[in-house]
């Protein structure tokens, strides 16, 4: 089944996660792949988790990624990436899984409380993995921007270089959603887009 | 969600759609001329989307019972008619499912019934595939959108064709996962053009109803003719015969993905069984495996027909069975078995767990902080958002059982009370939309037979677990148009409760909540409270200036973080011991303004006063 992306887009109810696989859905279909996405997310919307599984390939059967079959991890929250990080595919010589972390720290009331510790280094933790991570802060770049919506589309344009299809495809793809009835937000998604994928380069 | 409607794509159109989205389709191609449903995960979207549909009547229902029977009554009338819910939602309907697959139809009618596998949302996992022994009709199983829409269409033909109710039996991950569907041209057609009277048929007397039975059971063996032949039941060819598959639903996308070369019998007509094409597989493979999500149901019956095979002594028993299940569980029996994929995954790293929470300002946290407060109570709790007063920081609900039980029970706790509980007070705590949908009888109960519970009726005037969808309460309809609003206190009083005993409380007014609540468990007696304040995420919510914590004013008392508001958080924790010697735990707290909405909830527990209204222009984290 190596003919078949698997993206795992894991963060907190609320974040975006299921908008940013939608759009990475679409950009699949446009390019002619058979497409499968799926998430749980009967209580994500009370600050629960959320993981959502894009499959993409000349022909897609389960829609469950596999634990340790997950070619890119992309991660909203930096706990969420951790606590998601065996999805990825282990190195086998050249190729590996990908973690895209968004260095972004939400502590649930469950850790307020005193009950749970928060990890102290998450990132430190997939990356031992012997894996290709990257870390940058989204957040950061979305208050310069003005618009903290922007993480969504500053996570995609930080994977762009790594899906097999033009980074272009999916620029578009964000960009054509908001050109008709919001132009001045195409525009800020464009540059978004642009600054994740400088950072996720790094 | 969107009222709005939208003009369907046209014919032919490939679209990426989810499977409730791909049913909502098919039901509007089908020419369905009702349809109804309670909202309940993961079958809400469904309903929602046939809403948006021009030229067919669609309705939220008070509850699955009440849908159901709105879908017979269409029926009758001539047209075709749908109804959908949640797998528990069948067991409130039940009483019309059996008695509907004596009379039969006349429009087709197709139940959609979702079950949770994998327990994402609900009380319990049971497997809807039972129905269709129970009530001898018919059970369709889709394995992904496309086949959700085609499944839907043939399921129509099929009631009708035979005379039956049909169950389109769905799983999590077939209501929720979107893969491009092709649809097609809509076609209306009435089978009727209006209700004929036929008391023989319609009256279901015991005289009547016994002359049916036959006529069921007549049905039942057409249908297994028909499972014989359907192509919805395909059996795939294999080149490695060692072991052949029997499977359904979503667990068939599964079991082609990890065994490519293995024969599948394929089941979309999973009820009644074509035993002949089992025995067909059977004869070219070693060893037969039954996957099946949940029971076992159809390993069973294949046994029981003579047909040796294996199944849920390898597989689990509860649960999705997604690849890498299959392939753990397989490898035990067939180690030689050549499995697709299946290299050894890491372990997962051990990460607390982040389980669901009241949203911030929720007029519940004032409830269930307060309940918090009170000793000597038993809280029967019911479904809905306040279902998490069980959990942290509250742990302020006892029991849950089903839509309205806190009703029954609290009278059951109250009646059946022992020597330890006989100073112990009995409250029930149920929102508006399970109150209207199953609680209202309960409470006529308690009325009736004079329970001592205290019921706090939480409206929020939505149903706010599934999403916010419309209710008798919200004043408004599946497409958002006015509708007369439900007056609960008038509701409660018709039911019994003494006008002295209804209080309507803001539950963001702590000292007024506890002193109606312990007013009202003093009283001997049933009483309503009936707190007032909107869902956080509906329209009628407004935002009011948000908070922050003056740090240096703030003692580490904690008691704002005992609100449970997620937007509040500890900054650091610190041991002190205090001059009675007593050691103790300050949590100093903070208030995440960009999030608080100005409840004003965390400041009234708050001893220094150390919470103010935020500053205009104050730094914004994370929305």
């Amino acid at each position: 089944m190596s003919q078949t992306t698997n993206i795992l887009v894991v963060g907190i109810g609320g974040q975006g996660v299921m908008t940013a696989s939608e759009i990475l859905s679409e950009a699949a279909i446009s390019q002619g792949y058979e497409v499968k996405k799926t998430e749980v997310a009967g209580m994500s919307q009370r600050g629960g988790v959320v993981s959502s599984h894009v499959r993409f390939g000349p022909r897609v059967l389960s829609p469950e990624i596999s634990p340790g079959e997950t070619d890119i991890l992309v991660g909203f929250e930096v706990a969420e990436a951790m606590r998601w990080s065996h999805y990825l595919r282990a190195k086998n010589g050249k190729s590996g899984g990908v973690a895209m972390i968004n260095r972004l720290r939400l502590t649930p009331p469950i850790v307020s409380l005193g009950l749970f510790d928060y990890p102290c280094d998450p990132v430190a933790a997939v990356r031992a993995r012997g894996l290709e991570v990257h870390d940058f802060d989204a957040g950061s770049i979305a208050r310069e921007l003005g618009d903290m919506r922007l993480v969504n589309t500053i996570m995609l344009g930080a994977i762009s270089g790594k899906l097999p299809f033009p980074a272009d495809t999916l620029k578009t793809c964000i960009v054509s959603r908001f050109a008709k009835k919001k132009p001045e937000m195409a525009e800020l998604n464009a540059r978004a887009f642009d600054l994740g994928k400088a950072a996720g380069r790094a | 969600m969107s009222h709005k409607p939208f003009t369907p794509a046209p014919a032919g159109s490939r679209l990426l759609m989810s499977g409730n989205e791909a049913i909502a389709r098919a039901a509007w191609d089908a020419g369905v001329r009702v349809a109804a449903a309670y909202p309940g995960t993961p079958s809400t979207e469904i309903l929602e989307n046939i809403a948006r549909y021009p030229d067919l009547y669609s309705e939220w229902s008070v509850n699955e019972k009440v849908s159901l029977e709105v879908a017979i009554g269409a029926s009758l009338a001539g047209g075709r008619s749908f109804c959908a819910m949640k797998h528990v939602g069948l067991n409130v309907a039940a009483d019309a499912l059996m008695t509907l697959t004596l009379t039969g139809v006349v429009g087709g009618l197709v139940i959609a019934v979702a079950d949770d596998v994998g327990f994402s949302s609900s009380q319990n996992e049971q497997d809807s595939r039972f129905w269709g022994r129970f009530a001898h009709l018919p059970i369709l199983e889709p394995a992904d959108s496309q086949e959700a829409y085609a499944m839907t269409l043939a399921a129509f033909d099929l009631s009708e064709k035979f005379d039956t109710p049909v169950i389109l039996r769905l799983t999590t991950r077939i209501c929720h996962v979107k893969c491009l569907v092709e649809v097609g041209e809509r076609s209306v057609r009435r089978i009727a053009e209006g209700f004929t009277k036929n008391p023989a048929r319609w009256v279901m007397v015991p005289a009547h109803a016994q002359r049916r039975v036959p006529e069921v059971y007549a049905r039942e063996k057409a249908l297994r003719s028909e499972s014989e032949i359907t192509p919805l039941n395909r059996l795939e060819a294999g080149t490695d015969g060692r072991v052949g598959f029997v499977t359904s639903g979503p667990a068939y996308m599964h079991v082609r993905e990890t065994f490519p070369d293995a024969p599948v019998l394929k089941l979309g007509l999973s009820y009644p069984v074509p035993m002949d094409k089992v025995r067909e597989l059977a004869a070219q493979v070693d060893t037969l495996v039954v996957v099946e999500e949940t029971e076992q149901l159809l390993e069973g019956e294949i046994r029981a027909a003579g047909i040796p095979a294996r199944g849920k002594d390898i597989l689990p028993a509860a649960g999705e069975l997604p690849p890498h299940v299959l392939r753990k569980s397989l490898a035990a029996l067939f180690p030689a078995l050549q499995a697709a994929g299946g290299e050894a995954a890491p372990a997962a790293l051990p990460v607390f767990p982040r389980p669901p929470t009241m949203c911030v300002a929720c007029p519940h946290l004032g409830v269930y902080y307060t309940l918090s407060r009170l000793r000597n109570i038993t809280i029967a709790g019911d479904i809905g958002c306040y279902t998490l007063g069980a959990g942290h920081p509250w742990n302020a609900l006892d029991t849950t059982i089903c839509m309205g039980a806190s009703m029954g029970m609290a009278l059951g706790l109250d009646k059946g009370r022992g020597p330890d509980d006989a100073k112990k007070s009995i409250v029930a705590v149920i929102g508006d939309s399970t109150f209207m949908h199953m609680g209202m009888q309960g409470l006529l109960n308690i009325a009736y037979n004079q329970g001592n519970v205290t019921v706090l009726l939480l409206d929020n005037r939505t149903v706010g677990m599934t999403g916010g969808q419309d209710n008798p309460g919200s004043g408004r309809n599946i497409h958002g148009d006015d509708a007369p609003r439900i007056d609960f206190a008038k509701v409660v009083a018709a039911l019994g409760i003494s006008p002295e005993h209804i209080r309507i409380v803001d539950p963001y007014r702590l000292p007024d909540l506890l002193k109606t609540l312990r007013e009202e468990i003093k009283y001997e007696g049933p009483s309503v409270i009936v707190t007032n304040r909107p869902c956080v995420l509906i329209d009628a919510y407004e935002k009011q200036p948000s908070y922050a914590v003056n740090e240096e004013a703030c003692t580490g008392c904690g008691n704002c973080v005992e609100v449970g508001c997620p937007a509040i958080h500890v900054t650091r924790r610190e041991k002190v011991v205090k001059p009675s010697g007593k050691e103790v735990e300050l949590a100093f707290a903070n208030i995440e303004t960009a999030a608080c909405t100005g409840c004003g909830l965390c400041l009234q527990p708050c001893a220094p006063g150390a919470i103010k209204a935020a500053k205009s222009g104050s730094p914004v984290t994370f929305v």
